[in-house]
């Protein structure tokens, strides 16, 4: 079955063929059933594939479609490369992709881009699959840019609004930054290596450089670099708020599934380049450190639903970087996959809720939706009950008790990135209950027009469940020992060293994180439902602090003046090319001296005779003056 | 003989159109396009029936034809084609056909005329891609010019005479520097074998002073990047581009740029090996501000024909950059960089011609929100705009990380500075998709449809190549392979020569050794 | 025989053709200009007469009879495009006639 990979990411694209194709001549139906259909086979084989790679000996299988480019030893070949790492990725996102197709059939209903929507989800869905399955880095920065297309697309997807077309742009661009630090990274590698096919890299690389060579680090924070930009980390997140723009199933996708944890993927791909290079690896760390930080308290003061999870995304995916950072691989890959879970499921719901209430962004607008959307709620609810990592019951618990642990624990983790962690995990809980509290509790707001129908809530209640029981696969020690996801990734990534003496302190920390977690609860509900009149207080007596929190610590401004108005700057006074002017310079210099010159040509026949006189006389003097 | 079949075939064409329009105006549209059609179909046969990579020295001139033209100066009449000239006859066929099929309703007067300056344009761009006699190769780089001029300077835009002059100026004056070089060359070469001769195989191996070689071979770089053309020598293309008609811009964009780069592997690297290697440095520093100042400036267009010719100064920085960067990567990456740049900078172009027909401006500030009347031309300019930022999956992409690759080798910081070229390309190109297809729509006086079903004719066929290019290049790269290689080699061996003696001596050594 | 000095000849013929000279420069009636050219040449004509006979050669002679034919031909043509001026433009004014102008 492992030969019917090459079908996972054809699928997609298949698909997204036919309705570029047809699209506008279907009818709806067909159009869900061929933009859902192709990526639930998709999921469908993944499982499949999935089934024949555990059951067989090998870590890995590879399979080449056919030779791409031939030039002077630069052959990348479009080949896929299945091992545990991609295979974890792969499932994640075609299914929790299906899931989000299913959800858009009814989301979409009534948008008359519906075949336009379908293609672009399912194109997406494919880049990511090419990311993540590619064999060499060319193809990898195939799926990279082509997932950056498709978010730029869909981010603009209603194109009318002049304001989504330039979130797109600005998406576009700061991650295409981020790439071309990627790209150089790749002619650096091809240089180092003659190749840029990932597994002969990660062979060569150890026989090639000692631990903390000058060119391992460029060349991890070159990458590092592409990761940063992709994942929305510091300093190129400013695009993924304003990223808010397209449709709500847009943004789970972008978030959860695909394109966001590209970054991720790619520094746990190239983990032996990093691990070489251990000033770039603490960089991730510190990266993902305070990025988490930055992005959660920025989430504290937005009022816009989805805002509020995209600066949570940011933040959550500062843990995986924190992780990677410290070398916990699999802890990030984990934490990447209930992420997705969770994520998804409180996109869609948030996406459902706004839907229905006519599309009311605003939080303190909505509020006692608890008994209106039962299903939501409680969905909703499991979700950030996972983001929040409530201890035992959810899956986010697990994943991210991981991270801190070992952020702690783990060889190169320490107190710093501990507490980064620690506050962090404190401010999620308290924004993710926040927003639990404003939306569901308290008086009804705005009304609710109708409940949703079967293809939202499904898709709802299927990632609750995963958010919530995938986290018993991976258990801590001081608990239980089951360790199936470490174990499943072990070939590929290796498992994190503690240490000495550690080992022993783990439910200390794990008690701390309880604490922790249930007291950022308790803080949102002193604050928002026995209290509601001490927010806004805080909010007036610290101003301030909390615009500049809720301008993303006014990254956004400060790129704005240092880069972008003095480039257009410089662009506008330069539209008329200042090296054309020059040649304008020429043009009239000889201008003028055709003047010159058509002013002596006067046409009267004395000023020629004046002409003729004054040059005799001067040629015989001349003559005169040098033959004596 | 068949290379002669290329010419005339093209030029008897232009004949004719100009003689039928008496009696019917769109027979005159139809023979242009079947001669093109002729010829495209034949070149395409002779490219895939012919095996470009056998590695035997001699095949790599698939066709050769010399006849004597004036013996006296020793002027041949000499075409040859190599899978190089190959590619570029291709590319100017495919595009010469679409040129003919965009003109269909927007040139309304004087169609023969306008059909035989098109079909002449063609032919000496053709007979420049095939000649190989330096006497020859300036005669068609001036046919290709008048003919041009006059596709300005009567069907253009409402600046169309100033772009003319300006256009013949700048090529003209350039090209008057490259006939002193040649004849320089020949007068050389003449005085040291005592023949002289225009051969360009002849040539080839003319030994010259250092500071002679500097001087002739600036001669021949000046009218090839005035052409190319690199900053400083850029600004005739947005005029002549924005003020030519839509086929005047397509051939421009898609053929005549070609020309510089074909002259420059061509003529500058193999005829002077040394003296090219002394400025490549230099060569590339203003290949890569043409990248970041084309980008700088497509940003700031208005126009949307300037905007996309600056593009052009922008993509052709690229090769540029390639073509001195002298290795296999880089120079492969120019000869896509070539072909794929002709295809999404004419599609843009025709499109830009598309809007111009439909709403009567070039002024993107007029346009706005026309996704929703034209889904299909947006997703076309999706497409191209995609091709122009270096999206893979599409051709430039795979031109551009090829140069880039290879170019790293030569320089680091250039090569840096060129990749971030990507992001200014980013921000031009979706400035385009942004102010002509988001946002509501701006209402005009003319309804605004979407494709016709010519214009989708023309589209669609330029999609496919440009998708095939980015998923299957192989198949051109493999033609261009051995011709490159020659390139590349010219460049190193006279570099390299006391080296390589180096390592033979090191191998005989080592037999010695063995014997012993 | 009294020969005339070479010098008085010569200055004579100098004296001549600056007059000429600036009568052409001067006036502005084109027969006037006409006949100034006249005595220019027949100005340059003396000085061959007095060359020839000081160096006792027939060339100066023949040099003017050269002069005198090139200056018949000259007045036969100058007057036509006189008669022609005036036609097209009523006056024999030169200033006036500077249609060349560049």
């Amino acid at each position: 079955m492992k030969e019917l990979l090459w079908l996972i990411p054809t699928l997609p694209f298949t698909g997204a063929l036919l309705l570029i194709l047809l699209g506008r001549k279907l009818p709806r139906f067909a159009v869900s059933l061929i933009g859902a259909g192709s990526v639930g086979l998709a999921a469908l084989i993944t499982i499949l594939v999935g089934i024949d790679f555990n059951s067989s000996s090998e870590n890995s299988f590879q399979q080449i479609v056919w030779t791409w480019i031939d030039v002077a030893g630069l052959k990348p070949q479009i080949a896929f490369h299945l091992d545990a790492l991609s295979l974890v990725f792969i499932f994640v996102i075609t299914f929790v992709g299906f899931l989000i197709h299913v959800y858009s059939t009814e989301f979409m209903q009534d948008d008359e881009g519906y075949a336009r929507f379908f293609t672009y989800l399912n194109l997406f869905v494919g880049s990511m699959l090419i990311l993540v399955l590619a064999d060499n880095l060319v193809l990898l920065y195939f799926g990279w840019e082509g997932v950056g297309l498709c978010s730029y697309l869909l981010i603009g997807f209603w194109y009318l609004d002049e304001k989504n077309g330039y979130a797109a742009r600005k998406a576009f661009i700061i991650t295409r930054i981020g790439d071309t630090a990627m790209a150089i990274g790749l002619f650096m590698l091809f240089k180092a290596f003659g190749t840029l096919h990932i597994q002969d890299i990660l062979t060569q690389a150890p026989q090639t450089w000692t631990v903390g060579s000058e060119e391992a680090v460029f060349i991890a924070f070159l990458l590092l670099g592409g990761a940063v930009g992709k994942s929305a980390q510091l300093p190129l997140q400013t695009w993924l708020p304003d990223a808010m723009a397209g449709p709500s199933p847009v943004s789970a996708l972008i978030h959860a599934a695909t394109m966001v944890t590209a970054g991720v993927y790619l520094i746990s791909r190239m983990h032996i380049v990093f691990e070489l290079a251990p000033l770039a690896q603490m960089w991730v760390g510190i990266i993902g450190a305070l990025t988490l930080l930055l992005a959660g308290f920025s989430a504290l003061t937005q009022f816009d639903l989805k805002r509020i999870l995209a600066y949570s995304t940011i933040s959550q995916i500062g843990y995986m970087f924190l992780a990677l950072g410290v070398g916990a691989w699999s802890a990030a890959i984990f934490h990447f996959m209930i992420h997705a879970f969770f994520k998804a499921l409180l996109f869609l719901a948030a996406g459902a809720i706004i839907h229905l209430l006519h599309h009311e962004h605003d939080i303190f607008k909505m509020g006692g939706l608890k008994n209106k959307l039962p299903t939501i709620y409680w969905t909703f609810l499991i979700g950030s009950a996972s983001l929040a990592a409530i201890p035992f019951i959810t899956g986010g618990f697990y994943s991210k008790d991981a991270i801190l642990w070992l952020s702690l624990a783990g060889e190169k983790g320490n107190v710093g990135f501990f507490l980064a962690a620690l506050i962090g995990a404190f401010i999620t809980s308290v924004y993710t209950f926040r927003m639990v509290f404003v939306t569901f509790f308290g008086t009804e707001k705005t009304h609710v027009s109708h409940s949703a129908g079967s293809r939202m809530t499904i898709p709802l209640i299927v990632l609750a469940a995963l958010s919530t029981f995938a986290g018993f696969i991976e258990l801590p020690h001081s608990i239980a020992h089951v360790e199936l996801f470490s174990n499943f990734l072990h070939p590929v990534l290796p498992t994190i060293t503690l240490q000495e003496g550690a080992e022993s302190k783990e439910w200390i920390v794990q008690l701390i994180a309880v604490v922790v977690s249930l007291g950022g609860v308790y803080l949102a509900y002193y604050f928002y439902i026995k209290k509601p009149e001490l927010p806004d207080q805080l909010k007036t007596s610290s101003i301030a602090f909390h615009n500049f929190w809720f301008l993303g610590w006014g990254f956004d401004t400060a790129y704005d003046t240092l880069f972008v108005k003095p480039f257009v700057f410089v662009a506008t006074i330069n539209k008329q090319d200042i090296i054309d002017r020059l040649y304008d310079e020429l043009v009239k210099l000889a201008d003028f001296l055709h003047r010159v010159f058509a002013w002596t040509q006067s046409g009267i026949l004395r000023w020629y005779m004046v002409g003729i006189v004054v040059g005799a006389i001067l040629i015989v003097t001349l003559s005169l003056l040098v033959g004596s | 003989m068949i290379l002669l079949w290329f010419i005339i075939i093209l030029m008897a064409g232009g004949i004719v159109a100009w003689i039928v329009e008496k009696w019917n105006a769109d027979l005159s549209r139809w023979i242009s396009f079947l001669a093109l059609a002729v010829n495209f179909v034949i070149a395409v046969m002779i490219w895939s029936q012919h095996d470009f990579m056998l590695a035997e020295p001699n095949s790599i001139w698939i066709a050769d034809y010399a006849v004597n033209w004036i013996p006296i100066f020793g002027i041949t009449f000499h075409l040859a084609m190599d899978g190089l000239s190959l590619l570029m006859l291709m590319l100017t066929f495919f595009l010469g056909m679409l040129s003919v099929l965009t003109s269909w309703k927007e040139i309304q007067f004087k169609i023969g005329f306008f059909h035989f300056n098109l079909l002449w344009v063609l032919a000496g761009i053709t007979g420049v891609f095939l000649t190989m006699d330096l006497f020859l190769f300036y005669f068609f780089w001036e046919v290709m010019l008048i003919p041009m001029y006059f596709l300005i300077g009567i069907w253009g835009h409402e600046n169309r005479r100033y772009a003319a002059y300006k256009f013949f100026i700048f090529t003209q004056a350039s090209g008057l520097l490259m006939l002193l070089a040649i004849l320089g060359v020949y007068f050389i070469h003449g005085n040291v074998t005592g023949t002289y001769t225009f051969d360009y195989f002849q040539l080839l191996n003319t030994p010259f002073e250092p500071d002679t070689a500097r001087w002739l071979m600036l001669g021949f770089l000046i009218a090839f990047v005035v052409k190319l053309p690199v900053i400083p020598f850029h600004t005739w293309l947005p005029d002549a581009h924005s003020q030519a008609p839509t086929a005047g811009s397509l051939i421009l964009a898609g053929l005549l740029l070609k020309t510089g780069a074909y002259g420059l592997l061509r003529f500058v690297i193999p005829l002077f090996p040394d003296a090219a290697h002394d400025i490549s440095k230099w060569a590339m520093l203003f290949g890569v501000i043409g990248i970041l100042y084309g980008a700088l400036l497509a940003f700031s267009q208005t126009d949307l024909k300037r905007l996309i010719a600056y593009t052009s100064v922008s993509h052709m920085g690229f090769v540029m950059l390639g073509v001195f960067a002298f290795n296999e990567l880089a120079v492969q990456g120019v000869v896509m960089q070539m072909i794929t740049h002709g295809i999404s900078t004419g599609a843009l172009f025709i499109l830009a011609g598309s809007v111009y027909e439909r709403i009567h401006t070039r002024d993107i500030n007029q346009m706005g929100g026309y996704w929703s009347k034209a889904p299909f031309m947006g997703f076309i300019a999706i497409v191209f705009v995609m091709a122009s930022l270096g999206l893979p999956g599409l051709g430039n992409f795979v031109a551009e990380f090829l140069i880039l690759v290879g170019t790293w080798n030569s320089s680091h910081l250039l090569t840096i500075l060129a990749t971030t070229g990507l992001v200014g390309a980013t921000a031009y190109s979706l400035r385009i998709m942004q102010r002509i297809f988001y946002g509501t729509e701006i209402k005009s006086s003319h309804p605004f449809v979407d494709l016709s079903l010519r214009e989708k004719a023309m589209m669609v066929p330029l999609v496919l190549v440009i998708v095939w290019l980015g998923l299957f290049p192989q198949p051109i790269l493999n033609t261009s392979k051995i011709p490159m290689m020659k390139v590349v080699q010219t460049q190193s061996k006279s570099k390299q020569e006391s080296v390589a003696l180096d390592i033979l001596n090191n191998k005989e050594d080592s037999k010695g050794g063995d014997h012993e | 025989m009294n020969t005339i000095p070479v010098e008085a000849g010569l200055m004579l013929a100098g004296i001549l053709f600056v007059l000429g000279t600036i009568s052409v420069l001067v006036r502005r009636n084109i027969i006037f200009m006409l006949i100034s050219v006249e005595i220019m040449l027949n100005a340059a004509g003396l000085a061959f007469i007095v060359a020839g006979s000081r160096w006792v050669q027939p060339d100066g002679q023949v040099m003017f009879i050269f002069i005198l034919t090139m200056a018949a031909a000259e007045v036969s043509v100058g007057l036509a495009l006189i008669l022609q001026i005036y036609h097209q433009l009523k006056t024999l004014d030169s200033d006036a006639a500077n249609k060349m102008k560049g």
